[in-house]
């Protein structure tokens, strides 16, 4: 093991070394910069999140990102690169659709943002992540950030809540992830990811090394919300700040599903039997339990809470079809075309905002295509993609997932997942219902967007419409985006 | 005529759409006219440019006509892929009329939002055809979901009272059945290609196209062709809609706007009975033979017939009745299907038109009707013949085309109908013309209390008669409704292939029973006969 870093090792860590950098830097600016003047420092952070990204560009021409450095923890493959420029893409909408919601806010924006950055950070080296300790780490790193960021709104006792209810059972998740990582390690010696694939390949199966199984998945499973590990979603989406609240539904979930995928994947597969059972069972209680839950919800961010629940039940078939090809690429597919369409869905949420901070009803979403017809338009295309109505990104997402399904042999849940799939449609069409079926209320003017939250909201369409369109170009990568070098 | 360097599956396909486009980018909304103006133009090019596929197509020759095809999605396997065989051909041209009558029957009716309403009706329509182009059965089903978006906002839009619950309802229902067919083409996916659930797959490069998938699916063991068949048929009895299946029918119907309700009746529900003679029956032939199977489905569509037809003697509401005649209509449609020989197949598809022809008029007619009255309740009508004789003579025709009389179009489907079902089983046959005379009793007596004694209640007594351009929307089905009726072998003519194949291909003979030889043998045919 050798820790020195050679100058091209410093390329490989350059994107997260520069959103560090991009981070403490908003922090001393948050001191310089007035509340007034605050918009800068929302458009500074997209300029860095975007210099990262031509970073990571530059990352992935490298010839040396074939070896892991950083004495084996750190990994850029190809896999990783999809996740960080995911990560990134995540990053970018949550902090053009913050501007106008920070500035609005009586609380200083820079640390709002340096936050978000490092939380990214986080996420960066997670989805790198080549060794299961170093893995963890960066883990704590993003959900640190996440905390503080539930609770950003801190006079509102919503979101005080939210970011208490977070902290606690982030905490103990983490304490259980942990745990099963020590497991491992008393097991295996070791925690390298290769390391430990190669000395399970032809080890015996032990309760011991089940239950550290076991135990990660339980970790993991917190962090993308899945049933029975979802009881803080709701809560903490309904209370924290909507632009976190969007962000916490897209960008932490597809780090977590990053690892996910890498310690499944890589290192135990040969135990699929003991895992694959109950990744199934959990996948369908929380497609059940969020798609009916979803349905009795009036809160539009309490259902969505539970449709991002709902989804994550849907992305858990593509881990149980890791025996094959099928389940990464549809894991990979659908999260691309969740990222779109669910941040889409949350920032017509934001854009409609009108009350302050209140959480918003469906019966706000009344008339919407009388107030603004364009933007009624966009939300019925996250709609749809969200029920996985063709031709959109969903339906695509979904198809790759449900092939992994019924190529892993679990045509029951595949036809569990089709039918609640179907049954999703009943709740996302009462926020269409509402936006072109009824009036809107008396005295309501005409809706006007900013041109950050237009932005998002167009790289969300068009990424949402062109994966459903034109699925080619997009399917095309996955297939270079398999693990390891 | 040459089309053969001219896409025009797409270009008939394609042209509502661009009058959508159109009209969302070019016309404001206050200029309803204009948007009126606009939405017929394009729907009668449609029209036109859908005409010269008639005369185009070559009779004769088996297998599918003006194929198109691009690749779509490399990577699945997945081409855009169009073609018609003659079963498509005459379902296309029904939609592209439907589609003017549909336009220009809403030009009074629709007074609110009138630009999306023609935006809808005009992406709708664009839908349909695509999904009877279709050879590849991804883009298949991504038309036939996507379709049930637009007509979704036209019953939830401009609907009646109980428009919020029929239009959910109707999107629910018909989506519910269609996903599990979603997991039936990744199964028929896999088996072609590497293998799932124990199945060993052909190895075969992955494909959905229709044509090499029909082949693949005709091979396969037979259980999994029953579990196959079961996939699909959900998602087309729903459509169809098969009792028991057919609640939402009655609501969605009612509910729609009369546009709405014509292209329901006259082309939605078309869309089950074509998927059940384009996959099931050439899919899963072991499936189909099999007699469970088959008992199953007849007795499904023989209660349809004698139960849709008893509740519709009941009812109280023009709409909802003439929406449930339409479970007993495709019940004989069904019936004819699965009497798996010439006469039942063919008899269906002629059927197929004649029920969007007669029952599509007769939701025009409540709807105009409607409009001047705004009362659907049959009991508040009485006498209409004296105020408005020539709508009486309209409605007259299209309610004995409905029920069957010799000479109009209902006769020559369900007759051919009978014979095929006949020719199975007799008792079949038996049941399902208790349909028949069901069908007369409910709509002579619909008639009866619509139209003859005196007007007594006196909002009726001045009633305007027919407008002409209500005139001109109801005209050309009464020509079509003749024109099968009196010479309906231009039509046998251009379904006889692909109704050959399909008997073949389930393995019935495909000699014409002597009487429909007799009937149906134009020149095209014999020609076709005669050629080796």
């Amino acid at each position: 093991m050798s820790l020195s870093l050679r100058p091209s090792d410093w390329l490989l860590l350059s994107p997260e070394l520069f959103l560090t950098a991009g981070g403490l830097l908003m922090l001393l600016l948050s001191v310089a910069f007035g509340k007034k003047r605050e918009e800068f420092l929302g458009f500074l952070s997209v300029l860095l999140v975007a210099v990262t990204g031509i970073l990571l560009i530059a990352v992935s021409e490298s010839p040396h990102r074939k070896a892991s450095i950083l004495g084996g923890t750190f990994l850029v493959d190809n896999f990783a690169l999809f996740f960080k420029g995911l990560i990134l893409l995540s990053l970018i909408l949550t902090v053009l659709a913050s501007v106008r919601f920070v500035g609005a806010a009586p609380y200083p924006g820079g640390e709002y943002y340096a936050l978000l950055l490092f939380a990214g950070v986080g996420m960066l080296f997670m989805v790198s992540g080549n060794n299961l300790i170093a893995i963890y780490v960066a883990l704590e790193l993003m959900a640190l950030s996440s905390y503080i960021l539930a609770g950003y709104f801190k006079a509102e006792i919503k979101s005080t809540e939210a970011a208490m209810k977070y902290f606690i059972l982030g905490a103990f998740s983490s304490g259980v992830l942990l745990y099963g990582i020590s497991l491992i390690y008393g097991v295996g010696g070791t925690l390298g990811l290769p390391e430990l694939a190669k000395l399970f390949a032809s080890a015996e199966r032990s309760n011991l090394l089940i239950l550290g199984i076991l135990l990660i998945l339980a970790g993991l499973l917190f962090k993308i919300a899945a049933v029975p590990f979802h009881v803080w979603t709701p809560d903490v989406y309904e209370g924290s700040p909507t632009p976190i609240t969007a962000f916490f539904s897209v960008g932490p979930k597809v780090a977590a599903y990053g690892i996910l995928a890498r310690i499944f994947y890589v290192a135990f597969p040969k135990f699929h039997a003991d895992w694959g059972l109950i990744v199934a069972v959990v996948s369908a209680a929380t497609m059940i339990l969020g798609n009916v839950a979803a349905l009795l919800q009036t809160n539009v961010k309490r259902m969505l809470a539970y449709s991002s629940i709902a989804n994550a039940g849907y992305a858990l078939l593509g881990v149980l079809g890791f025996r094959t090809e099928w389940g990464l690429w549809g894991i990979l597919i659908y999260l691309l075309a969740y990222t779109f369409m669910n941040f889409g869905a949350f920032t017509l949420v934001i854009l409609l905002e009108s009350r302050g901070y209140a959480g918003e009803s469906v019966s706000d979403f009344n008339g919407l295509a009388q107030r603004n017809m364009p933007a009624a338009i966009v939300m019925l295309l996250f709609l749809l993609s969200l029920a996985g109505i063709p031709p959109t990104a969903g339906f695509i997402g979904k198809y790759y997932l449900f092939s992994a399904a019924m190529k892993a042999g679990y045509a029951w849940l595949a036809v569990l997942a089709v039918v609640m799939s179907a049954v999703s449609l009943f709740y996302y069409f009462r926020i269409a219902a509402a936006m072109f079926f009824s009036e809107a209320a008396a005295g309501v003017a005409k809706l006007k967007s900013s041109y950050a939250l237009t932005a998002v909201v167009l790289i969300c369409a068009t990424g949402t419409l062109a994966i459903g369109v034109l699925p080619q170009p997009f399917v095309a990568v996955l297939k270079n985006c398999v693990l390891g070098p | 005529m040459d089309l053969s360097h001219v896409p025009i599956l797409s270009i008939v396909t394609y042209v509502p759409l661009l009058g959508a486009l159109a009209i969302v980018f070019l016309i404001p909304t206050e200029k309803t006219a204009a948007i009126k103006t606009a939405a017929t133009a394009f729907v009668a090019l449609d029209f036109a440019v859908s005409l010269p596929l008639w005369f185009a197509f070559d009779r004769g020759r088996d297998g599918y006509q003006f194929v198109e095809r691009t690749s779509w999605i490399p990577s699945l396997g997945v081409d855009y892929q169009f073609g018609i065989d003659g079963i498509s051909l005459v379902l296309i041209l029904l939609t592209t009329l439907m589609g003017i009558i549909a336009v220009v029957c809403s030009y009074t009716a629709i007074t609110e939002r009138q630009k999306e309403y023609y935006v809808l009706l005009l992406l709708l329509q664009t839908f349909m055809i695509g999904t009877f182009c279709c050879l590849d059965l991804f883009l298949f089903y991504v038309f036939w979901e996507v379709m049930l978006v637009p007509m979704y906002f036209l019953i939830g839009v401009w609907g009646g009272e109980r428009r919020l619950y029929a239009a959910i309802k109707f999107f629910l229902y018909t989506l519910a059945g269609s996903v599990l067919m979603l997991i039936g083409i990744i199964a028929l996916y896999f088996y072609n290609t590497t293998g799932f659930l124990g199945y060993k797959g052909l190895g075969n490069p992955p494909t959905f196209s229709i044509e090499k998938l029909t082949a693949v699916a005709a091979g396969m063991p037979g259980e999994l062709q029953v579990w196959l068949f079961f996939a699909f048929f959900l998602g087309f009895a729903i459509k169809v809609p098969m009792f028991p299946f057919h609640t939402w029918l009655p609501d969605a119907h009612t509910e729609a706007p009369t546009a709405g309700s014509v292209i329901l009746a006259a082309i939605l529900l078309k869309m089950g009975t074509y998927g059940f003679v384009r996959f099931s029956l050439p899919m899963f032939p072991e499936a189909v033979r099999n007699s469970t199977v088959v008992g199953v489905m007849v007795f499904l569509a023989i209660v349809g017939i004698v139960y849709g037809a008893m509740v519709t003697l009941v009812q109280k509401d023009m709409k909802r009745l003439i929406a449930y005649s339409s479970v007993s209509h495709l019940g004989f449609v069904m019936l004819g299907i699965f009497a798996l020989n010439m006469a039942g197949i063919q008899g269906a598809i002629i059927q197929m038109i004649n029920h969007g022809v007669s029952t599509g008029a007769l939701f025009l007619l409540v709807g105009i009707v409607y409009e001047r009255r705004h009362t659907r309740l049959i009991a508040d009508y009485g006498g209409l013949a004296r105020p408005m004789p020539i709508y009486a003579t309209y409605f007259m025709i299209m309610a004995l085309s409905s029920m069957g009389l010799p000479l109009l179009n209902g006769f020559i489907g369900e007759f051919t109908i009978l014979q095929g079902a006949f020719a199975k089983n007799i008792w079949w046959a038996f049941c399902a013309a208790t349909g028949i005379v069901l069908g007369a009793a409910y709509l002579l007596w619909l008639y009866q209390r619509m139209f003859f004694g005196e007007v007594r209640n006196p909002a009726n007594a001045s009633l305007p008669d027919l407008t002409f351009r209500e005139q001109l929307t109801l005209a050309p089905l009464v020509a079509l409704a003749l024109w099968i009726g009196l010479y309906p072998s231009p039509i046998f003519d251009v379904i006889r292939r692909p109704s050959e194949r399909l008997v073949q291909a389930v393995g019935g003979a495909t000699a014409e029973p002597p009487a429909l030889a007799q009937r149906a043998s134009g020149p095209a045919a014999r020609d076709a006969a005669a050629r080796p």
